[in-house]
């Protein structure tokens, strides 16, 4: 398209007059229903799809957790509240819940520190900065089951090679499957591994918008580089900040393909639950244990933990930055 | 969307030592590059040995010469139905990342170039569907699919990954800044109905943003995991769902998964290493939510 091609819109509208409406012709009115109805056309397969896949499941999903609900036998009987109660006292939930949110913190604050720092690097002048930033997000492009075997194959317990480099500096091997918090770490690292290259470019870009002159004005006055990125750096990327630490809030509080491929494919998340999250519970419950009304209501009681912590998240960063 | 500043070289000349890249840089910079592609690399090396390495002491660390035999025993694999996983995870990524471009490039030209009654308000559901968990719909998206009779077929991760609210929002923040109003207009005065607007001077407008879109849609597609476990059976798997299938036998035979995990991820990488400035670049305009 050339765009030689363009007419000043105003004049040329002004020489064509619209049709008199005492004659609409067969070819305006057409034209008329066109305008008037294909912005709908144009939106409707979006809202087909959404309203039959997406919008009636969420309403569903309400329905569906105030039920005993059984596919193989097709029982479906009212409980009202009862599978909330159940759940509220269930020790086996609270377990995955605590395990989420462990294994949330642990994914989430490293990868953004590390994000930070990668970011800060790569604003710098240098060769190779296209290799750089390849290789930081190589790790987004693989498929996270994939990721998942590989990793728990270097955390594997003798031949693993994440404990005979331990070894290498004389640390005794670690059990990375039955102990809980190491074995946090390991499925928080499949995490970190697979996002901090995709928020260091974020930040990134955030910082390549922050105006330079700050920067020179503060090294005149004698700031060094590390006071800089503090008090420059980190409360300018404030907005940016919030806006991955609520999309690390939403997917770290559905961790489920990472755990469940650690376990070798397991909804247990270990012999004794020591790493199973909250969607794998809602996952073992419902397809696993024919019992979907219950798991109908951990999801449902998922949900509003996201909703709860993105907005504390929020809140806490808005805070952070605001006492400057 | 905050196009980056290209660094700006006139004005470096005093400040240059500020924005130099001191060793301490490279040195992070390269630790990150290592731990970030050393994962990638050791699937390839597993993938290309015999089990006996699995107990070497220490891990070799170079590729072997087993990979054909590896993927011969992959495809043999009578609980993985591996060449099934593949073929099916071909199928929906391309379906979806094609719809999704279509109709959300479709929506978007709507609601950035069309006045129409109740657009705001419909724009602002499009941005409450971005915030709903997969997780929360995937049990009555299950009863649905028993319904249909659809549960254990390959439409039943297809059809509801149509389009997402998501990619409509992306495509009318780019139509919005990418095509003037003057071009539509002037085709309108040519005689041309909206769709043939859309076809021939929209879409092409949005290319850029639509190669974007339809990129991570493919890669989201391909790894997608815990709805086809949920749906699909083991004999008619995704390739995600045959690589769980593998890790989850009696017997690990590592290097048996470590070729499966490498199958998966290849046509990625491809993809990845082809596009590379482009997923860059799309990141990096914020346009991505991955």
């Amino acid at each position: 398209m050339g765009l030689d091609v363009r007419p000043a819109p105003g004049r040329r509208r002004a020489k064509v007059p619209a049709p008199p409406p005492s004659r609409p012709t067969w070819r305006g009115r057409l034209a008329r229903l066109d305008m008037k109805v294909s912005p709908y056309l144009l939106i409707s397969p979006f809202y087909a799809v959404f309203l039959v896949f997406g919008a009636f499941p969420l309403g569903y999903t309400l329905w569906v957790s105030l039920h005993d609900w059984e596919l193989a036998s097709g029982l479906r009987q009212w409980l009202g509240l009862q599978n909330y109660r159940e759940l509220l006292a269930d020790e086996a939930f609270w377990n995955s819940v605590v395990n989420t949110l462990g294994m949330f913190a642990l994914s989430t604050v490293p990868q953004l520190l590390l994000a930070l720092l990668a970011a800060n690097a790569l604003n710098r002048r240098m060769r190779g900065g296209l290799l750089f930033r390849m290789g930081m997000i190589a790790p987004l492009v693989t498929s996270t089951a994939a990721v998942a075997i590989v990793f728990t194959q270097l955390y594997a317990h003798d031949y693993g090679m994440v404990n005979w480099l331990l070894g290498l500096v004389g640390v005794d091997p670690i059990d990375w499957q039955a102990d809980r918090y190491w074995s946090w770490v390991a499925v928080s690292s499949m995490v970190d591994w697979r996002w901090t290259g995709y928020n260091a470019l974020i930040y990134l870009a955030a910082m390549q918008a922050i105006p330079r002159d700050l920067y020179e004005a503060a090294a005149i006055d004698g700031a060094s580089r590390r006071r800089q990125f503090w008090q420059i750096t980190v409360p300018m990327l404030r907005p940016t900040i919030i806006f991955t630490v609520i999309i690390s809030t939403i997917g770290g509080l559905q961790l489920f393909t990472e755990p469940v491929l650690y376990g070798s494919g397991e909804m247990n998340g270990g012999p004794v639950g020591q790493y199973q999250t909250v969607a794998m519970y809602m996952f073992e419950h419902s397809f696993r244990g024919d019992d979907y009304g219950y798991g109908a209501a951990v999801a449902w009681v998922l949900f509003l933990m996201i909703i709860v912590f993105s907005l504390l998240n929020f809140l806490f960063i808005r805070r952070m930055g605001g006492t400057r | 969307m905050t196009a980056p500043a290209p660094f700006n070289v006139r004005r470096a000349g005093r400040f240059r030592g500020l924005w130099e890249a001191s060793p301490l840089t490279y040195l992070t910079l390269v630790i990150a590059l290592v731990l970030s592609v050393f994962p990638i690399y050791w699937m390839l090396v597993v993938a290309t040995r015999t089990n006996e390495i699995v107990s070497d002491v220490p891990p070799p660390v170079t590729p072997g010469t087993h990979f054909g035999e590896n993927v011969e025993r992959l495809f043999a694999n009578p609980d993985a139905f591996f060449a099934t996983g593949l073929v099916n995870s071909a199928i929906a990524a391309s379906v979806i990342t094609i719809s999704t471009v279509f109709f959300a490039s479709l929506a978007g030209f709507a609601f950035a170039k069309l006045r129409f009654r109740g657009r705001n308000a419909l724009l602002l559901t499009i941005i409450a569907t971005m915030m709903i968990p997969v997780q929360m719909g995937v049990i009555p998206l299950y009863l649905i699919m028993i319904k249909l009779g659809w549960n254990g077929e390959l439409q039943s991760i297809i059809v509801p990954f149509l389009v997402t609210g998501f990619g409509v929002f992306m495509m009318r923040q780019y139509a919005a800044s990418a095509v003037p109003d003057e071009l539509i207009e002037a085709a309108r005065v040519d005689g041309c109905s909206t769709f043939r607007i859309y076809w021939s001077v929209v879409l092409p407008a949005l290319r850029p943003a639509a190669g974007v879109l339809g990129l991570f849609t493919f890669m989201q597609t391909w790894n997608e995991f815990m709805w086809p476990l949920a749906v699909l059976e083991p004999d008619n798997p995704t390739v995600q769902l045959s690589i769980k299938q593998l890790a989850n036998a009696h017997f690990q035979d590592y290097t048996l998964m470590f070729a499966g995990t490498a199958v998966a991820t290849l046509p990625l990488l491809v993809v990845f290493i082809v596009f590379s400035r482009q997923i860059i670049g799309g990141i990096m305009e914020g346009a991505i939510k991955a």
